[in-house]
Formats: structure tokens, sequence, C-alpha cells
């Protein structure tokens, strides 16, 4: 039987990645590989992840060195099933082009990767992904932005189109928060529905943005919102680690910063230089502290979630999953209870934090991807 | 949206932004409008390099021209922070600052203290230094030792476009008189600058690169080289942390006792000519406070104690470069 190869490229988690560096190889030449399996690990920009597999076989070829540096699709090793010579394996090693990132285009970039909606609250910057017949709409936490979904956008775009916001207030041009609640921000998101022409959504929320579509869910759907999922989300219970959200606001510094970002992660070795980077980058704008104290204060007054609405999962007449970090140290897993008692699918994930959807990427890509699928059969 | 901008246009930018949101600033300096006297060509050369090119345009009568007197129109601009305006005065190069020293170490440095705290100086003086340009021993200096010197000053060195802008802007709004430099050879470099008003704080150095054998701290032009360096290291197996103080006066020593505390090596890369440098200054702080810490004796890599040469092949020799930044790395690993 001839042999098939099969090559293991760099690859690109979200939209602004070029580049990323092989830190560890976590497998041997010879090794048995199965898709899935980790099998590197690489920093970027943003964040250090491991690589899994997507494919079997053997791996026959380290091409990429640990501590090199290398653009996206670049050639990381070769995973070879059935027989196939050294002299073939080298022949591709030789022979392999890294095909052009379709983003290569700066100009193109710009166009495709981030879109700008006008509504109510000003001009908001998203993302659109894939061109699935379901759209899922991915909406981030307190101080986060779309990037908070680097590693969730490609990997949800196979199946749907994928859309991503910055709420009101976050991201690189801020716009103010014209009502620093959940239901006000449940608005504005609505605002942008209507801005960015999404008819109707799977709504995928991260903490503060879990809250926030519940709410909008419990507005529209089922006319509007296909399903729901809850991803560490708040609204669901009291309790909400008030230091981490006052440390985020008040934090000007590395120094004082990077501790506080740690709360993030069941690893707090992720939160590298660039993480911290990119959060004093946003800090640093005009307004940003002033907005990001409104808002606090309007969604966690005295250090308790304003918003709590737990029945609400149970109304809402479309399916709805949670999924947490067990060792979520910003909103407590426990909250995961309430939901489940009023119907939703509830998911665990050992090892991971706050960020569950950046420390357990494929885990939560794959169980999202399952839900919205159900819920669209 | 973060734009591709070089140093110039950022720094271009910082002015013209700050200047629309607050009234009571004001830019004053030779030929900063430009062609004064040429009619038809008010805004033809925007200073010696072009950096404030098309803000008379904006800005009309706050961007003043002034004569060629560098110790009437810094008097002014001091004299004006302590009336109410926030002024921008613009040096040219920072070689030509010793005619206006009393008005800066004797005057502006020293209002707030002998007044009591009662007397706000708010003026920024921007100028350019470094060597690398082809400009001779006048136009070429690292005076940063010099004004570091004086308290009462605040002293300012970004290293790339997003730093110039978030630095410039929170020079103008601090209440005290800060000399903003701005290195010859760095106008060209470009960094992602977000396009809306922000300011990164004093004292607050920038790790831009993390490693757990050797640290390398420097400001100015000598950080790329410095990265340079470290990439060339760990090709090798060394890893270096690369600090940018980014502002000299106030410093942030603890970015730097804490980098040195986990690599227990120190490397004080300097533009400046090395007696009474930064580069001294750091070795001497990190020695007194954490010398326990010390696995190797401090290095410092700096200009030689001369002139800068005008011959271009003297000069590149002059700048301390990633070769000897690595060198001097390799030496401090070896013991």
């Amino acid at each position: 039987m001839p042999g098939t190869i099969t090559p293991i490229v760099m690859p690109k988690w979200g939209l602004s990645m070029k580049e990323g560096t092989v830190t560890r190889w976590l497998v041997h030449e010879g090794d048995e590989i199965a898709a899935g399996n980790e099998i590197m690990e690489i920093e970027t920009e943003k964040i250090a992840s491991a690589l899994e597999a997507t494919d079997s076989g053997r791996l026959r070829r380290l091409v990429a060195e640990e501590g090199d540096l290398l653009p996206v699709k670049a050639l990381l090793g070769v995973l070879v099933e059935g027989e196939v010579s050294d002299e073939e394996v080298d022949a591709f090693v030789e022979g392999f082009v890294a095909p052009a990132d379709e983003d290569e285009d700066e100009e193109e970039e710009e166009g495709i990767a981030y879109r700008y909606a006008e509504t109510a609250a000003g001009r908001i910057r998203y993302a659109v992904r894939g061109e699935g017949a379901e759209t899922v709409l991915l909406i981030h936490g307190f101080g986060g932005d779309l990037d908070n979904w680097l590693f969730n956008l490609d990997a949800l775009a196979a199946e749907s189109t994928v859309v991503a916001l910055d709420l009101p207030g976050h991201g690189p041009a801020p716009t103010p928060i014209p009502d620093p609640s959940v239901p006000g921000l449940a608005t504005a998101v609505f605002d942008f529905m209507d801005a960015a022409e999404v008819e109707t959504a799977h709504l995928v929320g991260h903490s503060l943005g879990g809250a926030v579509a519940l709410a909008i869910a419990a507005a529209a759907a089922p006319e509007r919102v296909r399903s729901v999922t809850l991803v560490c989300p708040a609204g669901l219970g009291p309790d909400v680690n008030r230091g981490y959200i006052d440390g985020f606001v008040s934090s000007a510094s590395r120094r004082q910063l990077k501790p506080v970002l740690e709360n993030l992660f069941a690893d707090p070795g992720l939160v590298n230089r660039s993480l911290v980077d990119g959060v004093l980058r946003y800090k640093r704008l005009d307004g940003v502290t002033e907005s990001l104290e409104a808002l606090a204060d309007g969604v966690f007054p005295g250090g308790a979630q304003r918003w709590v609405e737990p029945g609400a999962v149970a109304g809402l007449g479309v399916p709805v999953l949670v999924v947490w970090g067990a060792e979520d140290r910003i909103v407590p897993a426990a909250h995961a209870e309430a939901a489940a008692g009023a119907g939703a699918a509830v998911e665990i994930v050992a090892g991971a934090g706050h960020m569950v959807q950046m420390e357990a990427a494929p885990r939560v890509n794959s169980l999202i991807t399952a839900h919205v699928a159900r819920a669209a059969a | 949206m973060a734009r591709n901008l070089s140093m110039n246009e950022a720094v271009n930018e910082a002015l013209d932004q700050e200047m629309a949101r607050d009234p009571t600033v004001i830019c004053m300096g030779e030929d900063i409008s430009g062609g004064t006297g040429s009619p038809g060509e008010d805004d033809a050369w925007g200073g010696p390099l072009g950096v404030t090119k098309g803000l008379s345009v904006k800005h009309g009568d706050r961007i003043m021209d002034t004569p060629l007197s560098e110790s009437a129109f810094i008097g002014a601009a001091i004299g004006a922070a302590c009336s109410g305006l926030r002024p921008v005065a613009e040096l040219m190069f920072v070689d030509f600052m010793g005619v206006c020293f009393d008005e800066i170490f004797n005057q502006a440095a020293k209002f707030r203290y002998m007044f009591g705290g009662k007397a706000e100086t708010p003026v920024v003086i921007r100028c350019m230094a470094g060597a690398g340009f082809r400009a001779a021993a006048q136009h070429s200096q690292m005076l940063t030792p010099i004004f570091t010197h004086i308290p009462g000053l605040k002293v300012v060195f970004p290293s790339n476009a997003y730093d110039a802008k978030g630095l410039l802007i929170q020079s103008i709004r601090d209440n005290d008189p800060v000399i903003f430099f701005e290195h010859k050879n760095l106008y060209d470099t470009k960094a992602d600058v977000p396009e809306g008003l922000y300011t990164i704080p004093f004292a607050e150095a920038n790790v831009v690169r993390e490693g757990d054998d050797a640290t390398i701290v420097t400001y100015g032009q000598t950080v790329q080289r410095s990265l340079d360096a470290a990439g060339a290291l760990a090709k090798e197996g060394i890893e270096c942390e690369v600090i940018d103080l980014r502002t000299l006066s106030p410093i942030d020593m603890d970015t730097v006792l804490e980098s040195v505390e986990n690599t227990g090596r120190l490397v004080c890369v300097d533009e400046a000519n090395p007696r009474c440098s930064i580069a001294a200054d750091v070795s001497a702080t990190v020695t007194q406070e954490i010398f326990g810490a010390l696995k190797a004796g401090v290095r410092m890599v700096t200009a030689p104690h001369t002139p800068v040469p005008f011959s271009p092949a003297l000069e590149d020799l002059y700048i301390p470069g990633a070769d000897r930044i690595a060198a001097a790395v390799r030496q401090t690993v070896a013991n």
C-alpha cells in the first residue's frame, strides 16, 4: 500500500497571528500520533498553547527546531501513514512551499478581518469568519475584546458563519458605554445585530458576555436566537471576584497587572508579556479607566452581580449549554448548578480557569460546534 | 484602530490630537511651522526633519516659529508654562541646549521646589539626539545623563512609534518640565499606533524580551540593537531579558532589580559617553541594592569617551552595536 505524507504546519490562531515560535516538541521522531494528540507548544504574540495534531500517522520528520520563529503555514514536521521511504520524505520537505496566507495583503486583511458597524452606541468593530448557514455570535466579557476568541473563531467557522464583536467601551477604539448594565449591553448587542444584519444567531457569551447573551435570549428567543452557549458566565449567581475586577481596572503597570491576569487561567504561566502588554495598551487609551469603573459599578455593585437570572434559562425555548472551567477564580463554576436546574446542559472542563475557551480551546470548540449542530437540526 | 505609523508620524499625531483636545497646548521652535519670511510656503518645512509638518495649517498661530535664539524662546516657553499654557518647545538638536541651561536648570527645574510646591511648570522641550545620522560632533550627542542629573526635570526617551505617542501625550499633560528626546535614527521606524489618545505612565519600563540568563538594560536606538543581540544569543542557548527604560527620570529601577534578581547578570547599554552615564547609574544602583543576587560583574556597553566622529566608518563603530552587546553578555555568562 502506498503511504501518504501529511505536513504539520504552523497554525493561525486568531486574525492577527502572522508567526509563532516553536517552544517545545512534545513528541519524538518516530512516535505514532493520533489526531488530537498534543504535539508541540507554540508561543504567539498573544499566548502560548499546545498544537494538536489534526491527522494521524507516524512522525517521520521534525522540521522546525525548538526556538524557531516561523510564519503561519510554515512546515513544522511530517506525518506519514503507510510505507514511505526517507527519500520521499526528503523530497517532500525539500519541495514544500507554504501556501500564501490568505490575509497576507495588509490592505486586504483590514477589509476582510475586521468590519465596522455604525450603531446607536457608536462604531462597533467586529470580525466575520466562515460561510455556514448558521451564524454564531461571540460576545466577550468585562475588559476583553473579540481577540478573546482567537482560538475559537477559525475552528467554529468550519461549520458556521462566526461573528465576534467588541462590546461598547472595549477594543482598540472604544466607544462610550451608553448604559453600563447587563440590559444596557444587551440593547447595544441587539443594535449591533441589526446594523450588521445578523438576523438570527447562536449566541456564545463569555463571562459578562454570558449574562448579556442570556438577557438577549430572554427577550428575543426563539425568533432571533437559535441557541445559547454560556462560557463561565455571569448572570447565574451572585458571586464575582470583585478583587479581580478592581485590580484589572486600577492596575497601571505590567508588574501590577500580571498577577491580576493570572487569576484568569488555571495555568498562570499562560499570562505572557504580550498578553499583559495587549491589556495595558487597551487600558492606556483615554477614557477606558472611567468607562470600566462605571461598568464595574453598574454590573457588580458592592462586589455582587446585579443581574442574576438563572430562571431565564428555563423559559427560552432554545437549547442552552453551559461550559465552565473547573478552576475558574472569577465566577465560581458552582453557579452552573442553577442553570442545570433550569434545564441547561452543563460541561465542567477540568484543568481550565475562567478563560476556558483559550485554555481548553479544542474541547470548548467541539462542545459549541456540537451544540450548534443539535440546535440547528 | 491601530495603524502602522513611523515615529515621525506618531509624534506629529500626538501634538495634533493633544492640541485639538487642550486649547492651552502650543508649540514653538525654529522652523517648526517652516519657511518663516517665505510667503506662500508657511508649511514648507515643519522642523528640520519635518516632524511638525502640517500642524501650522491645522492649528494656526498656536504653532510658532521662533527666532534663532534658543535662550530666548526656551525662556519664553518656560514663562508661558508658569502662566497657564502647556508649551511644547522644539529645540532641534539637544546639542544646542547649552545656551539655555540657566532657563532649564536654574529656573524651570527649581520653581516647584523653591516656591514651596505652589508653582508648576508644565513645559515640554522636544529635542533630537543620538549618532548615526552623519551629522558630526555638534549634532549627534546623547546628552541624556546631563538632564537626568538635574532634580526637577523629567527625562523621556521613546524607542518606538507606539511609545513616542503615548509618552509625548503624557509629557504634555505632566505638570513638571519634561525633556523629550527623539532619536534621529528612529524617525522612520514603524509600529502599530492606536488612532485615539493614550498615555504611557512615567517610570514604567518595558520588558521587550523575556529571558532568564542575563538582563540587558537600555533605551533609545540601542533597544533594537539589544534585541538583535538577544536574538543571536538565543541561538547559543543564552536567553536575555531586554528592558527598555523608556523614561530616565523618573526611572523604573523596580523592574530592573526584579529582573536582575532572577538572571543574576546585568549588561547596561547606553549610547551616551560612559562617564556618569545612565549605564553607570543603573550599574551602581543594582550593585548597591542587590549585590548578593549578582553572579558576575556588571558590564557596560557605551560609546567611547570621545566626541562623535564624522567619519561614517568610525561613527558606526562609535554606537554600541549588537556584536558588542552580545560579546558583553557572553562575558557575564562565562563568569
